[in-house]
């Protein structure tokens, strides 16, 4: 693959530039905003700009696409190519006119020199030669035309009208079809399978505990699956903790315990007049995408041997492919992932996994490509999950009301457990195969990186005496991995509810006690956006304000709000929201306020930042993975309920100015939403929940403790 | 399983297909017509991902045997843009950009356009009531309602 800029931008297609990029679109608008990026820095329309769909043979390998990363890095990285694009091809130009590069410019992809029109175009002057090393650093803000604006999303067409676009679309020539057959618990053998017939045509595919089919047609396999699973015989062992008890066991598992942050202030902490202390949980949460995993293989002969393709919304394909090659046995050559739209992920889920099943029913039918897709069961009851987080937070008042010491202590499984993390495939199939084992633990990267639980385990306010451990659970009952903004929502949900906490042991007015200890002017700005917005300064009930101006008090009602700077180094969320709580947890609106830096595209912040919201609001008051001591139970959408419309909260997003380097902004709101949601439940009901989510009966619970 | 033919109308053009008493709706649309609009999200009914007008009623299309849909007018997503002009529910979604991954963006039009055909003015209340049956998980509730009323507003114009 070439080097340079050439990796990331092709001028091959006369009046068309095509960027590689290594960064996968799955709903978020990213390629939107990356084009608009190249249109700007290149000068030429966003409509002259095509986005190569992402392949482990073409494209840049740019790591996994998550972290809120894709605008900083994919995004630095574009642009960094296209300012030397537009200089190397400029210089060309000049070269051949015999002028200065520095009196040309662009203008849709024609050079101009200050007389008008050249004749020359990039793709006339781009080239084998074109490829001297250009400078400079991308335009500043200020000059920007195409980015800084919103733009229409480029995929949005085709999916008001329902033309094929996703992976789940994808017909290929030949194409069979596959299922899998899942184990009936965590931990099961396959040891016996009664005599079945099948439908005509239909291949078994039996490995260890692996059992799949593949038929000609879907409808086939899925019925040749079904009478598998009725002829499968196992052995299942109990594998997975009580439910019903999550701190019990978060504290009770053996674990790796680290510091995170220390700064320790013996003064401070000897002037503590008061001391608080509570533990928050959350629970282990599913992605539940709208789209069961699915993927496409193809397995053949090539001159120098076996290789296999696979088409896949993995959202790291270059992962994907080595974590398939090292656990088949395969070099990495003779692996192609190639990337194909699917639903919104939201983190790890299950599209890695299916990729392999696909790989291993379409080794039993070479040539013929094999479509697998999971059920809505598969998708809940065997794709990672978000782990179940216990913070344990104490803190220290000092006479003044002020807080000079803080403790926060995490235990959590790790998060990072995408394929590859720790030198592991983790790949769900690879444990079931003969000879495989059970999937080890999760890492969590290393405990100051805000990589995985510690996320957001730093607060944010200014606390003299300080000390933050992180306890990774060494033991995996429950498959953990990456889930939208990792340990932030479970820590940033019980470090704002315990500002509330010692808000009220000091007397104070939960906004006014947050800014009091915060001298960040990023964060003190979005807080005071938000409470702006929400009209803060009237509405705590429990501090005998009044409602604005023209609303009436409502009966059962409580504000709360949230602040987190994602990730402690990335962009700046501010919450404040409005629940009742009188029978049901209802959230009823959200005021939010973003600092992320400069903006490429304002609709699109605005779309993360409310999609962000919404779902955190459905985390905060409605999901749970339930299971027994066999394997996961809430495996559709019944037993696992996400907000619906009639009950999701009115979101007013607004973007606070700024000229600072752009950030992320898909996982900002995760954290902030879960702390106002839950301040705003203690407002409207005079108790604290402190175990996510916040349902009916933990509410009543609350209550009767109080 | 025997399999027999059945008929069926689709976007106003007959169409007979061989399959089991029980094929779903849904896996006949997509995998014997070729229509990509109708998804799979859960297989009983429960998110709307699948939904398609039946005679007008908006339902799921997954747990709909394609049998019993015989003599009746199915509608999917792609049969609602008429004369090479879009819905204007769909219009509304593409000019409020009320989509993020979009997988379910489908079944949402199919629910707002037959809500549209019955309630040609309907309140926020009542487009949240008539997609409550839809399940998002990109959280694009908010947008989605605006783009029902914006088209509700332009078809009274």
């Amino acid at each position: 693959m070439s080097t340079g800029w050439q990796a990331r931008l092709d001028f091959s297609r006369p009046g068309e530039v095509t960027v590689r990029t290594g960064k996968v679109e799955y709903g978020q608008g990213i390629w939107t905003a990356l084009a608009q990026i190249a249109a700007e820095e290149l000068d030429i329309a966003l409509d002259q700009v095509r986005v190569a769909p992402v392949s482990t043979a073409t494209s840049p390998d740019e790591g996994t696409t998550s972290g809120s990363r894709s605008i900083e890095d994919g995004g630095s990285a574009l642009r960094e190519a296209c300012v030397q694009a537009r200089s190397a091809l400029l210089a060309g130009a000049a070269a051949k006119l015999g002028v200065s590069a520095g009196e040309l410019s662009v203008s849709d992809g024609q050079i101009l020199a200050p007389s008008g029109g050249t004749g020359l175009t990039y793709w006339s002057v781009a080239g084998p030669g074109a490829d001297s090393p250009g400078g400079g650093g991308g335009k500043p803000a200020g000059q920007w035309s195409v980015a800084g604006r919103s733009a229409p999303r480029l995929d949005i067409p085709d999916k008001v009208t329902g033309r094929p676009r996703f992976l789940h679309d994808l017909v290929l020539p030949e194409m069979a079809y596959g299922r899998v057959v899942r184990p009936p618990a965590r931990a099961a053998e396959l040891t016996g399978l009664d005599e079945v017939r099948l439908p005509p045509g239909a291949v078994v595919v039996r490995d260890g505990s692996f059992l799949g089919v593949v038929a000609g047609r879907d409808r086939d396999a899925v019925r040749a699956a079904g009478l598998l699973a009725r002829a499968a015989r196992w052995r299942v062992t109990e594998s997975l903790p009580d439910e019903r008890d999550l701190a019990g066991f978060l504290l009770a598992a053996p674990a790796q315990e680290q510091p995170v942050t220390e700064r320790r202030d013996e003064a401070a902490a000897a002037a503590v007049t008061r001391r608080l202390a509570a533990d928050y949980t959350r629970p282990f949460i599913a992605h539940a995408s709208m789209a069961p995993g699915c993927a496409i293989a193809r397995w053949f002969q090539r001159p120098d041997g076996e290789a296999v393709t696979v088409w896949s919304h993995s959202q790291g394909p270059f992962a994907l492919r080595a974590a398939i090659a090292t656990g088949l046995g395969l070099g990495p050559e003779q692996v192609t992932v190639q990337h194909v739209e699917g639903a919104g992920a939201y983190g790890h889920n299950g599209a890695d996994d299916v990729a392999l099943d696909a790989v291993l029913l379409a080794r039993a039918v070479p040539g013929r490509p094999v479509r697998v897709q999971w059920t809505r069961e598969d998708e809940m009851g065997w794709g990672p999950l978000g782990p179940a987080m216990l913070v344990r937070l104490s803190a220290g008042l000092d006479a003044g009301g002020r807080i000079a010491s803080w403790r926060q202590d995490v235990y959590s499984n790790g998060f990072i457990g995408r394929p590859g993390s720790g030198g592991e495939p983790r790949l769900l199939a690879l444990s079931h195969l003969a000879g495989g084992g059970p999937m080890p633990p999760a890492p969590d990267g290393p405990p100051t990186g805000a990589m995985g639980a510690t996320r957001n385990a730093v607060p944010l306010y200014d606390i003299p005496d300080l000390a933050v451990t992180r306890h990774r659970l060494l033991d995996m009952p429950v498959r953990t991995s990456s889930l939208r903004s990792l340990g932030a929502f479970g820590n940033v949900f019980a470090i704002e509810s315990f500002m509330d906490e010692l808000a009220a042991a000091a007397g104070s007015d939960p906004v006014e006690f947050r800014l009091a200890h915060l001298s960040d002017p990023r964060a003190r700005r979005v807080l005071t956006e938000a409470a702006g917005l929400a009209g803060w300064a009237g509405r705590r009930g429990g501090l005998g304000g009044s409602p604005p101006r023209g609303e009436d008090p409502r009966e059962g009602a409580g504000f709360g709000a949230g602040v987190a700077r994602y990730k402690g180094t990335s962009g700046y969320c501010a919450a404040v929201a409005e629940v009742e709580a009188e029978t049901e947890v209802r959230v009823r609106r959200l005021w939010l306020a973003v600092d992320v830096g400069r903006v490429i595209s304002p609709d699109g912040v605005i779309n993360q930042v409310e999609g962000g919201a919404v779902q955190s609001a459905s985390w905060a008051v409605s999901e749970r993975v339930r299971f027994d001591r066999a394997g996961i139970t809430s495996v559709s959408w019944d037993t696992y309920p996400i907000l619906r419309f009639t009950q999701v909260p009115e979101v007013t997003v607004t973007i606070v100015p700024s000229d600072e380097p752009e950030t992320g902004a898909g996982e900002l709101a995760q954290g902030p939403v879960a702390g106002a949601i839950g301040n705003a439940v203690a407002d409207a009901v005079g108790a604290r929940v402190r175990d996510l989510p916040l349902t009916r009966e933990q509410v009543a619970r609350a209550i009767e403790e109080a | 399983m025997d399999r027999q033919q059945v008929r069926l109308t689709v976007n106003g053009e007959e169409h007979t297909v061989t399959c089991e008493p029980d094929a779903p709706l849904l896996d006949v649309l997509r995998h014997d017509l070729g229509l990509a609009g109708p998804r799979f999200g859960c297989g009983i009914g429960l998110c709307g991902a699948c939904f398609v007008l039946v005679d007008g009623q908006a339902r799921s299309s997954c747990d709909l045997a394609a049998a019993a849909a015989e003599g009746r007018q199915v509608t999917t997503v792609e049969g609602l843009a008429a004369g090479g002009k879009l819905h204007p529910v769909q219009q509304a979604f593409i000019d409020e950009q009320a989509a993020q991954c979009g997988y379910c963006i489908s079944g949402m039009v199919v629910s707002a356009a037959a809500l549209l055909a019955s309630t040609p003015s309907p309140t926020a209340g009542q487009v949240a009531e008539a997609l409550d049956g839809n399940l998002c998980r990109c959280g694009t509730h908010g947008r989605i309602v605006r783009a029902v009323l914006r088209a509700a507003d332009q078809e009274g114009e």
